[in-house]
């Protein structure tokens, strides 16, 4: 093969890899969401009342205790786990049984959920149950949301600031 | 799970044997027709294709020379490192701008030529047996790659980083081993903290280093591993990443805005490719995808059909520990240690049988192994259990017996190149070795200068893809009288001929061999020297072909 020839040849090859390089290294572009869509994304992490209530131990029961372990509660460490329940203008979008961490069950319960909605204003209804009982919700918060195009809207969940968030 | 050397392993039925090997020989003959493709504008010493490797050490340098330049204007808070970025791009364009650019492409090249080396090293088939180090090695180099590409695309922190910190960070707590959310740190604008981004700029930095060394690690098996690629094919890759980066310059995509979730997002699909799987399946499966894989490519070395060949052994009464098997095992499965009987040389070759691949080059590269020493046995210092050099003479003038006419000509192949059967003819005789470097430069100086044939053929894998390494740069070199042990000066240059064709190139090599017959007709007959006491012994063998 001639040397010019040769050269060519080495420039069309680098010029095919330098096409593919540069080419994958933007596109195509990936949709990883719809743009007319907003995001719901809830996102708490939050440890649910113990399974049993814890009792004091009465002085007999201490005494037969080593001195070291004489604590006045007796708690169960297992948690219950959440309920919680996302409503959608009228229609449950999520319901689930969060059980808490841990191997003994006795960590906080997380949630990680993402829900890809249209945009536009909603009705959104938030309920988590933290506690014993058998029926009913412990924490509910509602509203009216105007989501924008590929908003983010977070849920989160914070007992201290008084329950449900909406960021 | 071995096979002894050349069995059919017993445990798998020889119908999927076959079907395994059959795919694998199209896939070698596609890599060698590319090769040959390659080979026209290349050359054989600049064949990209041959070069995968050591392009993958050159593009890792060009990402480290240019990440240096980049992190000396880089900042590492999360608010204002989109911004230093902008301005290397738009400023400073012609320096930090360049520098950014070839920064990511050589990242993405370096992908590319990195699938193409471990597939090319599987289809060629040299990661079992012995050779299953280097392989092995090779897989934490694929995470580590990744590791980089995708920890430094987060540091641009615009909105593809936004997307990789999120769907990593929700990967990650997929696997259910950290106590909090790692993805919660980008939940939302408010609650987005620096910390994790720190976190990314130290494994930006860590990760390559760490790759430096097991790089290093994979190459250790390997004797004279090549980790440059050779100068004309360093300056055109640069050349072709420079006039890439000024073409089409890195650029940024919106600043991250953990309020706004990205939707259409521009993407670098060599280390992205798998981020799309994780919209659509759970995070657990890929990695159970990923770990299995990794896990399936770790264990390919010793997965059926398993192949071993029988190790060089060594023959004390006959080594002079000389080093020169040392010199040319391209595995370093040779080494010298103190003489363990009492023999008057200080050191004698050892064979580390886990390390030996069985190639014989040790016995092309033994001075005591020349079939003109007349000791009734010939048993040089270093052999092959499987074909000695002995039983090669043997072969070898009992072929060339019935050879007639004034082309006979003796060819010396190996098992891994063309096929050597169709060469065999009336004036023809075909010899396969496991690679044509076992054959000691003494042989064609006997089959020659002895009057056995009028001509020797050298043929084997393609030029530049030696299966052993470097049996046919080797063999080159010996035949110039550019290593030891060289073929004598008296021996005529033109009685011998080499063509390096592989399993693609049948018909070429038959018409090279015709060829050369041709030029062995016209030459005048040639005249044998007178015969000489040549007979050695292992001390003298050494100063034999001085
Ligand atoms: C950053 C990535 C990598 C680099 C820079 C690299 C570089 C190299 C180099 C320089 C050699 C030696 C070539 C020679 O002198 O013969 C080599 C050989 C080899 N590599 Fe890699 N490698 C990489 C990844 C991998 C991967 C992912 C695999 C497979 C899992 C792999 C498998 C092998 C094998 C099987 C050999 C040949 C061993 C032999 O000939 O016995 N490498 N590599
Ligand atoms: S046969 Fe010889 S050259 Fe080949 S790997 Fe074994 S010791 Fe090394
Ligand atoms: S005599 Fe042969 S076996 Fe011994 S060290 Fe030299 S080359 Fe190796």
């Amino acid at each position: 093969m001639p040397k010019a020839l040769q050269y060519f040849g080495q420039f069309i090859a680098y010029a095919l890899f330098a096409l593919v390089v540069g080419y994958f290294a933007t596109q195509p572009a990936y949709t990883h969401m719809d743009p007319d869509k907003a995001l719901i994304k809830m996102s708490f992490s939050h440890a649910g009342e113990h399974l049993q209530e814890c009792r004091r131990l009465t002085q007999e029961e201490l005494n037969l205790l080593p001195p070291n372990m004489r604590r006045p509660m007796d708690c169960l460490r297992k948690r219950v786990a959440l309920l919680i329940e996302l409503e959608l203008d009228g229609a449950i979008l999520y319901r689930d049984e969060l059980p808490p961490s841990g191997l003994a069950g006795d960590g906080a319960s997380t949630a990680y959920r993402k829900f890809p909605v249209p945009a536009g204003s909603h009705h959104l209804v938030a309920r988590l149950r933290d506690s014993r009982r058998e029926d009913g919700f412990d924490y509910e918060q509602a509203a009216v949301v105007t989501l924008a195009p590929q908003q983010n809207f977070v849920i989160d969940f914070r007992p201290e600031l008084g329950g449900f968030l909406f960021l | 799970m071995a096979c002894p050397a050349s069995s059919v392993c017993p445990w798998i039925r020889p119908g999927v044997r076959v079907q395994v090997i059959g795919i694998r020989s199209v896939a070698k003959a596609a890599f060698e027709g590319a090769d040959n493709v390659f080979n026209r504008a290349f050359t054989p010493a600049w064949n990209p294709l041959c070069h995968l490797g050591t392009l993958g050490w050159f593009f890792y340098w060009i990402v480290i020379v240019s990440g240096i330049y980049l992190y000396i204007f880089f900042d590492t808070g999360i608010n204002q490192a989109y911004e230093s970025l902008e301005y290397l791009t738009n400023v400073q364009w012609y320096a930090g701008g360049v520098m950014r650019s070839l920064h990511r492409y050589a990242s993405d090249a370096l992908i590319i030529v990195m699938m193409l080396h471990l597939l090319r090293e599987f289809v060629m088939d040299r990661y079992r047996g012995s050779r299953w180090f280097t392989w092995f090695t090779g897989v934490p180099l694929l995470w580590l790659v990744f590791a980089c590409g995708i920890s430094g695309y987060w540091m641009v922190w615009d909105v593809l980083a936004q997307y990789i910190a999120i769907a990593s960070t929700e990967w990650l707590d997929s696997l259910g081993i950290f106590g909090q959310s790692i993805a919660r740190n980008f939940l939302n604008n408010d609650t987005l903290s620096g910390r994790f981004f720190t976190l990314m700029v130290f494994i930006h930095i860590a990760v390559p280093l760490f790759m430096l060394l097991v790089m290093w690690i994979h190459i250790q098996r390997q004797r004279n591993a090549r980790v440059n690629p050779p100068v004309g094919l360093a300056v055109g890759t640069l050349g072709m990443l420079l006039a890439l980066s000024l073409a089409r310059p890195a650029l940024s995509q919106a600043p991250a805005n953990l309020d706004k979730v990205p939707s259409v997002i521009d993407f670098d699909w060599f280390y992205l490719v798998a981020y799309p799987l994780l919209d659509t399946i759970p995070g657990q499966t890929l990695w159970a995808i990923a770990g299995g894989g990794s896990l399936l490519l770790l264990l390919l070395p010793w997965l059926p059909p398993g192949q071993r060949r029988a190790t060089a052994s060594v023959d004390l009464d006959n080594c002079n520990g000389c080093g020169r098997c040392v010199e040319d095992c391209p595995f370093s499965a040779v080494s010298l240690q103190p003489r363990t009987d009492d023999a008057a040389f200080s050191h004698e070759a050892v064979v580390s049988d886990n390390l030996c691949t069985g190639c014989g080059i040790c016995v092309g590269a033994c001075p005591t192994a020349t079939p003109f020493r007349r000791t009734s046995e010939l048993i040089p210092g270093i052999d092959l259990p499987d074909l000695g050099i002995q039983e090669l003479r043997e072969k070898t003038l009992s072929a060339i017996a019935n050879l007639s006419g004034n082309a006979r000509v003796v060819v010396f192949g190996c098992s891994h190149g063309a096929g050597l059967e169709q060469l065999q003819g009336a004036d023809v005789a075909v010899l396969k070795l496991p690679c044509v470097a076992m054959l000691p430069p003494s042989f064609i100086d006997f089959m020659i200068t002895r009057g056995h044939v009028n001509g020797v053929f050298l043929t084997g894998c393609a030029d530049g893809d030696c299966h052993y390494r470097l049996g046919i740069e080797w063999t080159g070199q010996r035949l110039a009288g550019e290593r030891d042990p060289y073929l004598r000066k008296r021996v005529p240059r033109e009685r011998i001929a080499e063509s390096w064709a592989g399993i693609t190139r049948n018909k070429r090599l038959q018409q090279e061999l015709r060829t050369f017959q041709d030029r062995l007709r016209a030459l005048p007959p040639f005249k044998r020297t007178p015969h000489r006491s040549t007979g050695v012994r292992a001390g003298e063998a050494a100063e034999h072909h001085a």
